[in-house]
């Protein structure tokens, strides 16, 4: 245990290293190096994918650094799908980033340093590498979001983002410490050891475990914690807002579910309370409120709470098929979020950027493939069945019911149903408005994800076995045998 | 429990003995000092001087820059020392993790002085 075992996270080495190389090489060059510093960030996430996949975890968890760090199964489907919807926001981010005046060569760098902290965050295996991941990877979203620094919508999404996030992390730090206090261990092995016996556990204890969820409730935007989202995802720039709604995430949640099933699996019964109301209320609100926005950017950043919502459901059941549910939803979460903003990146009429709902009417005549796939991905994320997304919502419920929490599973169909409204409402405005004005050409890139996600959407259910098996193998590997 | 409030008891004697005090200096200037005001006297002052304007203005971004900077390697000077003493305790170890921290920081100083940060005009 007590050594340093560097190749198990040679993957977060070689980011490491290569980030400051490119940092070096854009001082050096400046901003017009963006697109190749971008595409070898693109680069540096593929390679680490490559490494993440040669780990040998198929038998026993590798820990590093003394154990701080730990590379197990979950560990690996969460980075990988992490990685995969870095690369995507990276790819999507060059050609809006040299239109709008925003091509400076740190933004891909940044995000390559916020995909670093991602994949710390899910290897965390104590409080105090969580914490370090954690605010690796928000410092560099804040900064993200407030790239555009001459706009105002920016800075303020910027700004807003910081102060929630830094009041979040104090939320979270003061749980953390409160858990140390009474428990006197800050690692998540330790912890498990301590909290599995079967005394009744003590009042301070549950206030940490408390301020450690709304900590990390923050970070997944689930409610009563979800109030920056819509500022924050209307007004950054809409690649960043792209790359928040998928891989801080996965990352997020992922962290949360090892922080919870791993370290805190012998309190299940206190924290399932707490994530059985976060969840019900993340589905409601993403529901409800999605319906009144005319702005599809807010109207996604609705869409994200409740999906966040749903994932939610598979972890309140504590099971290892709530969590391999989890880990499915957001695998079939993340291509749909990109596409959708993929189809927002193209809507772009003479050369500006808009983003009202009432911009996409008679896309239908206009650009019928961007129609046809955006309907696709709203269809899917409403969960209608021969698309991937009904799966994802299956599996969590199905979780949900067998655990017998038949309330969360009724909510959560209520839930989808009512979001079925405004997601098919968009189709509608597509299909059957009469079109304002034509959107420009699609961009090269833009179509890549596109086709992707479409891919996903559809020809996904023939790989729905095999992406089940891996995440249950992944989600098995949280669960002690 | 009360082992542990035991240990804590010192704190509680300390702020006690700070508010006491403190409250003593304030209400003793109260009753015992002879009060005159006027407004010369209420007015506030900087050395001496009337205050010349209001303090929250705006202010040349550059300064915040500086000082930024100036903690950011404050800071590392600061982790310098315990590294420093302790060195003949953590053999190589802990040699080579202050070379990677240290070489790191350069990288961040190479950028911010080829953005031109360090430079005033």
């Amino acid at each position: 245990m007590a050594e340093l075992n560097l190749h198990a996270a040679l993957p977060e080495i070689w980011v490491a290293v290569s980030a400051m190389v490119l940092l070096l090489v854009g001082a050096y060059t400046g901003d017009r190096a963006m697109r190749l510093i971008g595409l070898l960030s693109m680069l540096v996430m593929g390679v680490a994918i490559v490494a993440m996949l040669g780990i040998d975890v198929s038998t026993v968890p590798q820990l590093a650094f003394n154990g701080h760090f730990i590379v197990d199964r979950f560990a690996v489907f969460a980075k990988v799908l992490a990685l995969i919807a870095a690369m995507a926001s990276v790819w999507m981010s060059f050609s809006y980033a040299e239109r709008e005046g925003m091509a400076r060569f740190e933004l891909p760098l940044l995000m390559l340093l916020a995909t670093l902290g991602m994949m710390l965050m899910i290897s965390a295996n104590d409080l105090i590498s969580l914490y370090v991941g954690l605010e690796l990877q928000s410092l560099a979203l804040y900064v993200t979001a407030a790239i555009r620094r001459d706009t105002v919508k920016s800075t303020e999404a910027g700004l807003k983002y910081f102060v929630l996030g830094a009041l979040s992390s104090g939320m979270l730090l003061y749980g953390a410490s409160m858990i140390y206090g009474f428990v006197g261990t800050v690692s998540f092995a330790g912890l498990s050891t301590a909290l599995s016996g079967a005394t009744e556990p003590s009042l301070g204890l549950i206030v940490g475990l408390v301020f450690l969820c709304a900590g990390l409730a923050f970070k997944i935007s689930a409610v009563p914690f979800h109030m920056w989202t819509p500022d924050v995802y209307e007004g950054a720039p809409t690649p960043i807002t792209a790359f928040f709604s998928a891989a801080p995430k996965v990352a997020a949640i992922a962290l949360f579910t090892r922080v919870l099933v791993d370290a805190f699996g012998g309190l299940t019964p206190q924290w399932q309370q707490i994530i059985f109301a976060v969840s019900v209320a993340s589905m409601l609100l993403g529901a409800f409120a999605a319906i009144g926005q005319r702005n599809i950017k807010r109207l996604m950043a609705y869409s994200s709470i409740g999906n966040i919502g749903y994932a939610l459901v598979g972890l309140a059941a504590g099971t290892p098929q709530g969590v391999s549910g989890l880990l499915f939803y957001m695998a079939v979460y993340v291509p749909m979020t990109l596409g959708s903003f993929a189809v927002i990146l193209a809507m772009r009429q003479k050369g500006q950027m808009v983003e009202e709902i009432a911009d996409l009417s008679g896309l239908a005549k206009s650009q019928p493939w961007l129609a046809h796939i955006f309907a696709a991905i709203l269809f899917s994320m409403a969960g209608i069945p021969p698309l991937v997304g009904f799966f994802g919502k299956w599996m969590v419920f199905a979780a949900a019911v067998n655990q017998g929490l038949y309330v969360l599973a009724v909510i959560g169909v209520v839930a989808s149903v009512v979001s079925a409204y405004y997601y098919v409402r968009v189709i509608k405005v597509m299909y059957f408005d009469e079109a304002v004005t034509a959107f420009d050409r699609v961009d090269g890139s833009l179509k890549l994800v596109l086709a992707s996600s479409l891919a996903v959407v559809v020809i996904g259910i023939l790989f729905i076995n095999p992406l089940q098996n891996s995440a249950i193998a992944a989600a098995a590997s949280l669960f002690p045998e | 429990m009360n082992e542990l409030l035991r240990e804590y008891l010192p704190v509680l004697i300390f702020i006690i003995v700070a508010a006491g005090l403190s409250g003593i200096m304030v209400i003793a200037s109260l009753v015992l000092a002879r009060q005159k005001p006027d407004s010369e006297k209420l007015s506030p002052y900087e050395c001496g001087f009337e205050a010349f304007d209001d303090a929250r203005r705006q202010f040349d971004v550059r300064f915040y820059l500086v000082s930024i900077l100036f903690i950011i390697f404050d800071l590392e000077v600061a982790f310098l020392f315990p590294w420093a003493v302790s060195l003949s305790n953590i053999g190589m170890f802990g040699f080579w993790s202050m070379m990677i921290f240290l070489g790191v920081l350069t990288i961040g100083f190479i950028y911010e002085w080829k953005k031109g940060a360090l430079e005033w005009e």
